[in-house]
């Protein structure tokens, strides 16, 4: 009798469960979804204001994606932004690792002052600091380069990566490196031969995040870059396709999807390492 | 910061003869100067472009607007005597603080009813509910700005088709500001739900099953076992959240640029408006200083609870 009726309380718990899920299912997925739409939809479909905007009416097309590729800069400013995001995601994991390898590790005067100081930085936001900033990058001669993308964002990449490497070469047993140390391996061997393989999950998650952080960057581009040719995807797309009086809505929507989905994908794949490196990252470090 | 304090290599020697002693005197010299050395490009780019600009920019902000002369707390004073400083400040209060309590909400609700399904159907789920996150801010606002277009899209289509309304999302201070929120609640709730849901996966079933001999029911379950073992993440998550929420940009800048006539500039926002855009760099130096405070407080508040989170495990 208890039995059967806690199962029921707990199905209709499920019931209940599903319902709210759809229905914040479709909050979080509808913009994408009628971006998606919209890029299909031909212009005279937009503006003729007849049918349901929720579907596409009339036959879908891919004018605006070509229309992107021909008669935009876009493949520049993808080309740009895979150029930052490269160079920027190296310099932050070879800076982060021998960082968070020396401050777990190898414990001298001042590393925990100094890993407390990393973490304060990792809440620096960009909104503080971009117009300093904007000055440095000045002197450096690299306004309106790309190559001040390159400077800055590991800025904001590196304390981050460095507070969960500290957290995943802390997990990495002592007896390890101990015999390895009696085996007569140098520091920098131990490095690359353990610590880096016994903490890849760590590495990846700290990878993808330098990765976003330099993909979706848009205050640093928005206030260093203001010509085509050195501009990134971000900013590229929120200035150069919106034209003139008339919003060109499909391109505009083909773009922000075409720029977006590298980072969609690979979350689609990496998501999992991803999740256990922030929440091992926020929550113990 | 987990790991036991000190490794300390003379206890793993353990004798104290003069040879050894200088060897491990040379060894641990050897292995700090490397130690140092690892750390330099960590210390070099946080000195020169976080420490620096930082000071860097109190500097500016003392200085007129050509950048020709010191003119002490003149910016501030200016600032103080402005309507629209005082009203980016209750915005981007009033912002952080209502997207935070919803995102917080939401995320809540949603780790909860996740953390009901089967395992296999939790993956899923989680992934869907993620997708807002994914997506690089200033485009998925680009695609709220469509959505938001009064004549052409959805939002206002089915206002019409269902109640008859017509809603001005964007040029209306009210609306502007309820949209530029809404965004920002759909963009960072689902970080919260991971948060959350991680917090949920890391409570001891056999704290349950305790409770269940007990007779608890499910609320007295959440109120005494859940809320007090996620005490602390909800605490790091809210903090951090309203860190990043107060010092938004993208949002409000693809969205609006802060208007209609500021009413929906933020901290950020407005200070690239004076410094970048309106040429008065000292000016919108000493906007974004204001931040500081505010942030200064809230990090001293995450660290207390990672430190407190630390050393309980």
């Amino acid at each position: 009798m208890a039995m059967t009726s806690m199962r029921r309380s707990r199905r209709w718990a499920l019931l209940l469960a599903y319902v709210c899920l759809v229905l914040f299912a479709i909050f979080f997925l509808f913009p994408p979804y009628y971006m998606l739409i919209t890029s299909f939809k031909t212009n005279e479909e937009i503006s003729a204001q007849a049918g349901i905007p929720l579907i596409i009416n009339t036959a879908p097309t891919l004018f605006h994606y070509t229309d992107l590729i021909t008669n935009t800069y876009f493949l520049t400013f993808f080309k740009n932004t895979i150029i930052v995001t490269v160079l920027s995601v190296s310099i932050s994991m070879v800076v982060s690792v021998l960082a968070g390898y020396s401050l777990a590790r190898m414990r001298f005067w001042g590393s925990t002052v100094m890993a407390t100081g990393v973490f304060l930085t990792y809440l620096v936001p960009e909104t503080l600091l971009f117009i300093p900033l904007f000055k440095v990058i000045g002197f450096l001669g690299l306004l309106n380069t790309k190559w001040s993308l390159v400077a800055v964002y590991p800025t904001l990449a590196v304390p981050f990566c460095t507070w969960i490497l500290i957290g995943y070469f802390s997990s990495i047993p002592k007896e390890l490196d101990e015999a390895a140390l009696i085996d007569g391996a140098s520091h920098m061997q131990m490095l690359v031969k353990i610590f880096i393989p016994v903490a890849m999950p760590g590495i990846i998650a700290a990878t993808i995040f330098a990765f976003t952080v330099s993909w979706a960057g848009f205050l640093y581009p928005l206030a260093f870059i203001y010509s085509n040719q050195e501009m990134v995807l971000t900013v590229g797309t929120v200035t150069t396709l919106i034209r003139g009086d008339v919003f060109h809505w499909g391109g505009l929507m083909s773009g922000a999807l075409l720029a977006a989905a590298p980072p969609v994908i690979i979350y689609a794949f990496l998501m999992d390492y991803y999740i256990s490196g922030l929440t091992t990252g926020a929550t113990k470090g | 910061m987990t790991q036991s304090v000190v490794r300390d290599p003379s206890a793993a020697a353990g004798m104290p003869t003069g040879v050894r002693a200088s060897r491990l005197q040379r060894f641990m010299w050897r292995r700090s100067t490397l130690a140092f050395v690892l750390v330099l490009p960590l210390v070099v780019i946080i000195a020169g472009l976080v420490v620096y600009p930082f000071f860097y920019s109190i500097y500016l902000s003392m200085l007129n607007k050509r950048e020709t002369q010191f003119v002490g707390f003149d910016n501030f004073r200016f600032l103080f005597k402005r309507d629209t400083f005082w009203m980016v400040v209750r915005q981007s209060c009033l912002f952080a603080l209502s997207a935070v309590v919803f995102k917080a909400l939401i995320g809540f609700v949603l780790a909860h009813v996740i953390n009901v399904l089967p395992d296999k159907r939790q993956r899923l789920w989680r992934g869907m509910m993620l997708v807002p996150w994914v997506m690089p801010p200033a485009l998925s606002t680009l695609g709220w700005w469509w959505l938001y277009d009064p004549t052409y899209s959805a939002f206002n289509w089915i206002l019409e088709t269902v109640f008859g309304a017509h809603v001005a999302w964007l040029s209306e201070p009210g609306w502007a500001r309820f949209s530029v929120i809404l965004v920002n609640v759909w963009y960072g709730s689902p970080f919260f739900l991971i948060m959350y849901l991680a917090a949920l996966k890391s409570v001891p079933p056999d704290l349950y099953e305790a409770a269940d001999i007990d007779g608890a029911n499910a609320w007295q379950k959440l109120v005494h076992v859940t809320l007090p073992m996620m005490r602390n993440i909800i605490a790091i998550t809210t903090l951090f959240s309203t860190i990043v929420t107060f010092a938004n940009f993208d949002i409000v800048r693809v969205l609006t640029q802060g208007g209609p006539r500021n009413t929906t500039d933020l901290f950020g926002t407005w200070s690239f408006k004076l410094g970048i855009q309106g040429g008065d760099v000292p000016l919108g130096a000493s906007v974004s200083l204001f931040m500081f405070p505010i942030l200064a407080v809230l990090a001293y508040f995450i660290l207390r609870n990672v430190r407190k989170r630390t050393t309980e495990i």
